[in-house]
């Protein structure tokens, strides 16, 4: 058998190779944020370079949620009913600081934090955040997701 | 027409009805009584000198912690006009007290007002008499209050769903 016709891995490991590299994420954009979010996700950043640049606008297609931009608590249900609905497995990215901790929205409309009502695997912070805070949290994400060991 | 000469015809025709009048700094008031509202809202509109074809907005505020103010009437619920024909604006005010904060609905004479009067309702609770449709429109239906009195606790939360920090 010559070289270079087969590898040895192990299976959690060359899926999580995989997965890492094949995130489609389900943009759930509430506020301001989305604008980096669309700056981030277009031709100049480049998200496809690491396999996120497909969104899917079902939940069920979904692997990782973004939740971008303030969550009010007439909100909430609806997001957490999205998050319901993503099959497994499935991350949750917050992203800003209105979605990390509700920001200096202090007050009687805003979630102090989505991880108050979902788990949360990625917080970006930043108001917003910039593009390479953004890539910096999706590589975190994928390191992540590369190292926890998979379901299937 | 400029607005001193505006003022002036309404105080000269509703008397009474208009309570006082200001200006500042080119920004001129009109302060009309409840009763006179409604009339004043129509002359404003229909009448072709001042002819207010636009709503711009309506909203309140809270005079209940206000310096000097805290014994008067608590709310003034206020209306921005704008006359597209004349380039020229005019404010109105009408003062109610909070345990009969009811002001007629302006919804038939601008229908823009249907949305403004229902978020007048949601955060200061003031009703709009005769309003076609008067639930909250910001707020969820299960939030007790009006968030925007000075008097809601600040740190009061109502979550749907979630823990109440």
């Amino acid at each position: 058998m010559g070289l270079g016709t087969f590898f040895t891995s192990k299976l959690d490991e060359a899926i999580g190779w995989a997965r890492k590299y094949s995130i489609f994420q389900y943009p759930f954009v509430t506020a301001c944020c989305g604008m980096e979010y669309m700056a981030t996700a277009c031709s100049h950043y480049d998200i496809d370079r690491f396999g996120a640049g497909l969104p899917r606008f079902s939940p069920r297609q979904a692997d990782v949620l973004f939740v971008v931009g303030t969550i009010s608590h007439k909100m909430a249900p609806v997001l957490k009913r999205v998050y319901d609905q993503m099959t497994e497995p499935k991350w949750v990215v917050a992203f800003g600081v209105c979605t990390c901790t509700g920001g200096f929205y202090d007050n009687y409309a805003t979630v102090q934090g989505i991880d108050t009502i979902i788990p949360v695997d990625v917080y970006i912070p930043g108001c917003p955040p910039r593009p390479e805070s953004v890539i910096d949290g999706l590589m975190k994400l994928q390191d992540r997701i590369a190292a926890q060991a998979q379901r299937y | 027409m400029d607005g001193a000469a505006m003022l002036a015809a309404l105080r000269a025709r509703f008397g009474s009805g208009v309570i006082e009048t200001h200006d500042f700094r080119g920004d001129h008031t009109a302060v009309v009584t409840r009763e006179a509202l409604p009339r004043v809202l129509v002359h404003c509109r229909d009448e072709p000198a001042l002819a207010f074809e636009m709503l711009t907005d309506l909203t309140a505020v809270d005079y209940s912690k206000y310096p000097g103010r805290e014994d008067g009437p608590r709310f003034e619920v206020v209306y921005h006009l704008y006359s597209i024909a004349h380039n020229h604006r005019l404010r109105v005010k009408v003062r109610v007290d909070e345990d009969d904060a009811v002001v007629p609905t302006a919804v038939d004479l601008w229908p823009v007002a249907d949305w403004f009067e229902r978020e007048v309702w949601d955060m200061f609770g003031v009703r709009f008499a005769g309003h076609p449709d008067p639930r909250r429109l910001l707020m969820y239906e299960e939030f007790v209050g009006h968030p925007l009195r000075k008097d809601y606790p600040i740190d009061r939360r109502q979550p749907l769903i979630g823990p109440t920090n």
